[in-house]
Order: structure tokens, then C-alpha cells, then sequence
């Protein structure tokens, strides 16, 4: 009887458990993409909450000061960390993809202060809905510089 | 020669390790005292060896020996003392003699004893706090040796630490996370002892029952500072992310807490044996994967270090110990058998119990937002993340329940309560309680949310208060001392309990805080000149002056200097400011007033085109916030309280 009533209490307690995990999946999951896969499945992702990582184009950086506006250009860099290391790290390829004018590009636009690390070849990480005219709206913007902490040793000791 | 000599004292300290920890086990086997005593004495000569290569490292720190590596990368001639000092634990191969360092004192602390009771448990002690050692050892002896000379002509000057860990903080942050993670090696090592020995009674939980709540509070106390640091520092208006550094070091502090809870049901009831075993070896191994998460470069963050060979290393020890473990109690599975049953749903051990599973559903769903990226790539062949809504979604009821249960479960009796019992018991401080969300809705909230939350936090406060003033006032009539007099007496006499509810009172004043800024968080952006002003939440802000000059140290700097008024009133200056570090690096420092209503936290944003014309400016409204760091006081104050040693009777 006892027994009976704590495994009962214990199901609905695991049964609370699985449907706040599955709710709040299905609630804020954000699909992880490519700048490559956006390009290339824009009609169906239209309007969906996406992630997207990409290799920010210094050149492209464009402020508006008086809307706090700003829009940049990324290009793609692929998924795949064990292709990345294999070319020889995350500061190699999006060195690679900037300077590569045939990689799929997209237009970011975002609202806020300029993140610190904002600059070329940063790495950007982004949240937001691409829109139907092709531009992404990031509603959350995060900057990664591979290289910054880890430079190469001093060139002297390489002689 | 000075590395030379550190490393080789390193490599010893490694040999003298292994060595205790084979001599144990065979003197365990042979039944040999002395065996046991040698093993005993090696693990004790590891503290002076390794505190020897650690004052070695400090030296060559302070004195800029940039020769060596380590020294290059963590340090330069412009940080102060005490960051050079502290850069013992800015990089990889320091932090880890650290976490050697400090295992080794802890293991020694154990050791120095001579354990005339409990000495069959020693050697076992010693073997797996060893083994732990060893571990860490052989990473700086093999892959990550701090005294690593640079090959050729040393550089003139050290790269330096990462301007982001340039702060006081970082005196006391690292320090108390590391010393957290390690010390829950030593009731570990206890429990897999009794495991092994077969003495499954509780002797191993009253043994390390004030490690424990020692190792408790540098954990929580690690995350809080990291929380403040974060506030103070990084400039984002927050001070916890869920990024997946955070969630590594909140998970053992999940289990280790449903540990500190489960472990006085055994105690006081003999029950959940099992239970409180794969707590404890959870709660180890969360350990090493917050530390693995940190040290084998699959992430990228403030907490993160260079790309290591390190990783599979840690994966494979979590692994080993973690089945080695498990195995274990299997093993014993029958000795681990509860002594008495659980008969009521609303019993204090039955309420406990709840807490745990509440504590192991939040370690669950972090778990799952850690890994489900990983799960839906394998699966459907798409990457898809979860970001913070999805924990405080899910988290969020978890939180509180363990809220209601730290109202409730006070008054519960052991063994056996019903609904009317504690109905009775419980139905005037709800009563008083009820007052929280009358004020909060006369000052217009209405949403059920935080209504729900301040009644729960107010339930908590009225039962405990009610809880403490009921003792004292019954002690207070039988004897003549006064109320106050037989507070104190009261506490003094069962400080487990009475430490226990003041933490639950600092517990809830950080839920306040995170109440308040959770659901209550404005913001605003501008663009201003000198002379402007931007408003929020009823205060303005003043920009009065911008300042830009270099520091002496190399930083370049940009200030502004800000007047806050409220009401018509001159109420405090602000000073935002951001700092550029030679190479480029930049950090930025909000200015920050913060009372018990509100804090208003202004950034000034970097951006390559600032001037005195035009400045861009984030302005945050962080209502309630302070209480997160009162919150925090108070958790010290009660934690030392359960945790200070006894008088010796």
C-alpha cells in the first residue's frame, strides 16, 4: 500500500520531469546552421529561431550611430570541428573564409551595443530569424577571437 | 636550472605518490602495519615536495623568469604582485599543479591523523585519494609542465594574462571553485573506502560530515564570486548565462547538495544507503568534468584554456573511476540495504527524499541541455541548441519546489506526519507570509509568477524564524536567561540543524535577487553627446565629461563620467569605462549603483568611432539584485556556523 503510493509519487514526479525538459525543448530549441545550409534551404527556415556561426568580414561592418544599427557580412564556415582542426585550426579557417570570394555569404542586422570582440575574422555566433528579404535578424550576437589568447609562441623561438 | 629543479621535484612527488598508493594496497593485502605506515608517511612527504615546486613556480612568476613558458604566457612586467602570484592558476599547467597542490594538503590533512579507530579504512583512503593525485600529477609531469623552459633566446617580456582575469577577483574566485571541486576527493575517497573494507555503516558519512560542508561552501562560494565577478566585469548586465563553464560547475553542486541532505536521512534513519553512495560518486566525477570541460579546449570562454592533449586523458579517468565505482556498490549492493522503511509521504525523510529528486531533476535537465545538441546531431543529422530560456523554463518550477520544501519540510516530524499535523504546525507562518504578495500586488505586480515566488520565499523566511523563536522562547521559560541568551544556546546546541536554516534563509534572499532581475530587468540603448541625458525606470543619467588617456601599465583607457538623479535629485556619480590592453584586448567596466530596491548599471559600449558627440551608452534596470550578494553573506555566516569544529568535550 505504502509502496505503492511512492512509486506512484515517484512517476509523477519523473513524469513532471520529462515534460518540462520536452516543453522547453520544443519551446526554445534553435537549430544550429550553416551559412552554407541557410543558403541553400531559405524558403523552409524562413521565420524559424536559428543559430548560425559564421566568419565576420571586417570590411563589411557598417554602424549607424544615431539607431545603434549595425550590419556586417559572414561568410561560411563549415560545421565540422575535426575538418577545421584538420586544416589547421578555428583561426585558420576563418581566416580561409574571409579571403575566400566564392564562400556563401549573408547579411547580418542587429540592434545593440557592438560586442568588444566585433572585428575581422572574428567568429560570430548569432540568434535571431532570417527574414524574407534575405537578411538575418540576430536578436542575441556572440563573438568568439581564437587567436587572442593563444597566439603562436614569440617569433624568435621559431628561428 | 631553477625549472630543472622544480620539474624534477615534480616528477618525485609523482613517484612518491604512486609509491603510496602501491604500498598501501599491498600492505593492505599483507596485513602489514608498516606497509601501511610507509604509504602513510610518502603521501605526507607530497605536501612539502609539491608545496617546494609550487613556491618554485611563484618565484619564477614574480621574478619574470620568461625562459619559461608558462611564465611568458601567464605573465608580464606591467601586472602588479599579486597577478603574478595569482597567475600560479591563470593557465593550464599552473592550475593544475594547483588542484595537486591542494589535493595533496587535503589527503595530508586526512593522513597527519593517526586513525586508531577507523584504521582500516586509512589505506584505502590513501590509495584512492592517491590515485586521484597521481592523476593530476601525471598530467603536469607528462603533457603540461609548467617549468617548460622555451627553446633559444628567452623573450624580453611575458605575453600576460588575459586582461579578463586581471581583477581582484581572481585572488579569490579560482581559489575557492579549485578548493571546492578537491576536497570532495576526501569523502569520496572515505565512501569508496567503506565500499571496499565492506563497512557500509555511516562511519564514512560522521567522518567526513564536516568535509563535506567544507567542500560545500567553496563550491557555492566559487560560483557566487564567479556570479559577482561576472556582474562586476564582463559588462553584460547579468552574472549567470548558463553557459555550459557555468552549468559544469553548478552540477556537482546539485548532487553534492542532495549529498548534504540525504546523508542525515542515513544517519538519522539508516535509509538510502545506495542513494547517498552514488551521490557522492556523482558528485566526484561532476568534478572531474567540470574541471575536463575546462582544461581539454572544447570550449571556448573566459574559464577556458589553450587546446590540450589533456581531453581524452580526463575521459578516460572519469570513466574508470566512475565504473570502477559504480561496480563497487553493486558489489555491495546487499550490505547497502536500508534498515528501516519509509512509511509516510510527508515523513521529514520522505520530504528529504523529495529534495533529492528535485535536486538530481535540475542536474538532469542541465544535463540534457549540455548534451541534446550533441543527441539531435546523431539522431536527425541537425544541430540544434538550447540557450538560457530553456533552462529557466525548466528549471524554473524545480527551483520552486526545493523552495516549498525548505518551507515545509522544517516542520515535518521523522517518521511519521500527516496532512493535519503539519497543516497545524504550518498554517500561521503561511498566514504571515500571505503578506509578501499582498505588498508585492499593492506595488503592481500582478503576474502570477513572481507573486508565487515572493510567497514561497516569505513562507520560508516566517517558518524559519518561527522555527528558531519557538525553541528559544521554550528554552527561555524553563531556564531564566533571556530571549536572546537561549537563541544563541539554542543554536549552539544542534548547529547542523540551526547553520542549515539560516542557509536556507540565504537561499531564498539570492532568490529574491534573481527574482527581481529574471523577471524585472529593463534596459535601454543610446547614442549621446556630452550634455544628454538617457532616462530608465524613472531615474536619468547625466553625461557629463568622457575622459580618454593611457594607463602606466599599457591599457588605454575611456571614461565617462555620469550624474544619476532621481526625483530632481543629485543621487550618485557613475564612471563607466572601458579598457583597451596593448594587443587589442578590451574590457568593459560598468558603473553601477546599486541600493536594496534597484541597481542601475550603465556600459559605455566600445566602438571604434566614440567622442564627446557621440557616445553609446547601455543602460540596464536590475531591480532586487543586491539581495543575490546578501543572500551570499549569509550563506557564510550559516554554513560556518553547521561547519565550525566542535568544542572537545
Amino acid at each position: 500500500m505504502q509502496r505503492s503510493k511512492f512509486i506512484i509519487g515517484g512517476l509523477l514526479i519523473l513524469a513532471a520531469v520529462v515534460y518540462l525538459i520536452a516543453s522547453s525543448t520544443q519551446a526554445s530549441a534553435e537549430y544550429f546552421m550553416t551559412i552554407e545550409e541557410v543558403q541553400t534551404q531559405k524558403s523552409e527556415i524562413t521565420g524559424k529561431s536559428l543559430r548560425i556561426s559564421g566568419a565576420v568580414i571586417g570590411d563589411t561592418i557598417e554602424y549607424d550611430p544615431d539607431t545603434l544599427t549595425i550590419t556586417f557580412e559572414v561568410a561560411h564556415v563549415t560545421g565540422d570541428n575535426n575538418e577545421i582542426e584538420e586544416n589547421g585550426g578555428l583561426a585558420q579557417a576563418l581566416h580561409d573564409a574571409v579571403i575566400d570570394p566564392d564562400r556563401s555569404r549573408l547579411v547580418v542586422n542587429y540592434t545593440g551595443p557592438i560586442p568588444d570582440l566585433l572585428k575581422n575574422e572574428a567568429q560570430a555566433i548569432m540568434t535571431g530569424q532570417l527574414a524574407a528579404d534575405g537578411i538575418f535578424y540576430a536578436d542575441e550576437l556572440l563573438l568568439k577571437c581564437p587567436t587572442k589568447y593563444e597566439e603562436a609562441l614569440p617569433e624568435q623561438i621559431e628561428e | 636550472m631553477l625549472p630543472n629543479l622544480g620539474y624534477g621535484v615534480l616528477l618525485l612527488t609523482f613517484l612518491v605518490t604512486l609509491y603510496s598508493v602501491v604500498i598501501a594496497i599491498v600492505g593492505h593485502s599483507k596485513k602489514s602495519a608498516a606497509m601501511i605506515e610507509s604509504a602513510r608517511r610518502a603521501m605526507l612527504l607530497t605536501w612539502p615536495l609539491l608545496t617546494i615546486s609550487s613556491a618554485i613556480l611563484i618565484y619564477l612568476l614574480v621574478n619574470e623568469h620568461y625562459e619559461v613558458e608558462y611564465v611568458w604566457s601567464v605573465t608580464n612586467s606591467t601586472m602588479p604582485l599579486y597577478l603574478k602570484v595569482t597567475a600560479w592558476w591563470g593557465g593550464q599547467p599552473g592550475s593544475l599543479l594547483f588542484w595537486g597542490w591542494l589535493l595533496s594538503s587535503f589527503t595530508s590533512a586526512v593522513a597527519i591523523r593517526k586513525w586508531d579507530r577507523d584504521r582500516d579504512l586509512l589505506p584505502w583512503v590513501l590509495v584512492v585519494a592517491g590515485i586521484t593525485l597521481a592523476f593530476f600529477l601525471s598530467l603536469n609531469v607528462f603533457f603540461e609542465n609548467p617549468f617548460k623552459l622555451i627553446p633559444g633566446v628567452a623573450p624580453l617580456d611575458g605575453r600576460g594574462l588575459n586582461p579578463l582575469l586581471r581583477h581582484p577577483g581572481m585572488i579569490i574566485h579560482p581559489p575557492a571553485q579549485y578548493l571546492g571541486f578537491v576536497s570532495f576527493t576526501i569523502p569520496f575517497a572515505f565512501a569508496l573506502s567503506a565500499l571496499i573494507t565492506g563497512r557500509t555503516d555511516d562511519r564514512w558519512i560522521r567522518l567526513t560530515r564536516r568535509w563535506t560542508l567544507w567542500a560545500w561552501l567553496f563550491l557555492s562560494l566559487g560560483l557566487v564570486l564567479g556570479m559577482r565577478w561576472a556582474y562586476d566585469v564582463l559588462g553584460w548586465g547579468g552574472y549567470w548565462g548558463w553557459d555550459p563553464v557555468e552549468i559544469a560547475a553548478l552540477m556537482p553542486w546539485l548532487t553534492g547538495t542532495a549529498f548534504l541532505h540525504s546523508v542525515m536521512i542515513q544517519e538519522k534513519r539508516g535509509m538510502l544507503k545506495h542513494w547517498n553512495m552514488i551521490l557522492i560518486i556523482l558528485t566526484y566525477d561532476l568534478v572531474l568534468f567540470g574541471t575536463f570541460l575546462t582544461r581539454s579546449g572544447v570550449l571556448s570562454s573566459v574559464h577556458a584554456f589553450a587546446e590540450s592533449e589533456i581531453g581524452p586523458m580526463f575521459f578516460v579517468f572519469i570513466g574508470f573511476t566512475f565504473i570502477t565505482s559504480i561496480a563497487l556498490v553493486i558489489y555491495r549492493w546487499a550490505d547497502l540495504k536500508s534498515e528501516t522503511e519509509m512509511k509516510s509521504m510527508l515523513s521529514r525523510e520522505a520530504l528529504f527524499l523529495l529534495n533529492n529528486l528535485l535536486f538530481l531533476s535540475i542536474l538532469v535537465v542541465s544535463f540534457w541541455g549540455v548534451i541534446f545538441p550533441l543527441l539531435s546531431e546523431l539522431f536527425t543529422g541537425s544541430k540544434v541548441t538550447v540557450g538560457p530560456p530553456f533552462y529557466e523554463r525548466a528549471t524554473g518550477p524545480l527551483w520552486g519546489g526545493l523552495m516549498l520544501l525548505m518551507g515545509v519540510a522544517p516542520l515535518s516530524a521523522w517518521g511519521h506526519s500527516t496532512i493535519k499535523t503539519l497543516g497545524r504546525a504550518i498554517w500561521k507562518p503561511a498566514l504571515v507570509a500571505l503578506l509578501a504578495p499582498i505588498f508585492a500586488f499593492a506595488n503592481g505586480i500582478t503576474n502570477w509568477i513572481p507573486l508565487s515566488g515572493f510567497t514561497l520565499v516569505a513562507l520560508v523566511i516566517t517558518v524559519t524564524i518561527n522555527e528558531f523563536g519557538r525553541g528559544a522562547l521554550a528554552r527561555s521559560r524553563k531556564s531564566d536567561e533571556n530571549f536572546f541568551v537561549e537563541l544563541w544556546n539554542l543554536t549552539k546546541r544542534n548547529r547542523r540543524r540551526y547553520g542549515g536554516y539560516i542557509i536556507h534563509i540565504s537561499m531564498v534572499l539570492m532568490g529574491i535577487g534573481i527574482l527581481g532581475i529574471e523577471l524585472f530587468q529593463t534596459e535601454t540603448q543610446r547614442h549621446i553627446s556630452i550634455g544628454d541625458t538617457i532616462e530608465l525606470a524613472g531615474y536619468t543619467l547625466h553625461y557629463d565629461d568622457l575622459a580618454q588617456f593611457p594607463h602606466e601599465d599599457g591599457r588605454y583607457i575611456t571614461r565617462a563620467e555620469m550624474t544619476l538623479v532621481k526625483d530632481g535629485e543629485v543621487i550618485d556619480q557613475l564612471t563607466p569605462r572601458f579598457d583597451i590592453y596593448p594587443g587589442g584586448q578590451p574590457m568593459t567596466i560598468p558603473g553601477v549603483r546599486s541600493t536594496l530596491v534597484d541597481d542601475v548599471y550603465v556600459i559605455l559600449v566600445n566602438w571604434e568611432g566614440i567622442s564627446a558627440n557621440s557616445t553609446p551608452f547601455k543602460v540596464y534596470h536590475n531591480p532586487l539584485v543586491k539581495w543575490v550578494w546578501i543572500g551570499g553573506y549569509v550563506f557564510i555566516l550559516g554554513i560556518l556556523i553547521a561547519a565550525w569544529p566542535e568544542e572537545e568535550n
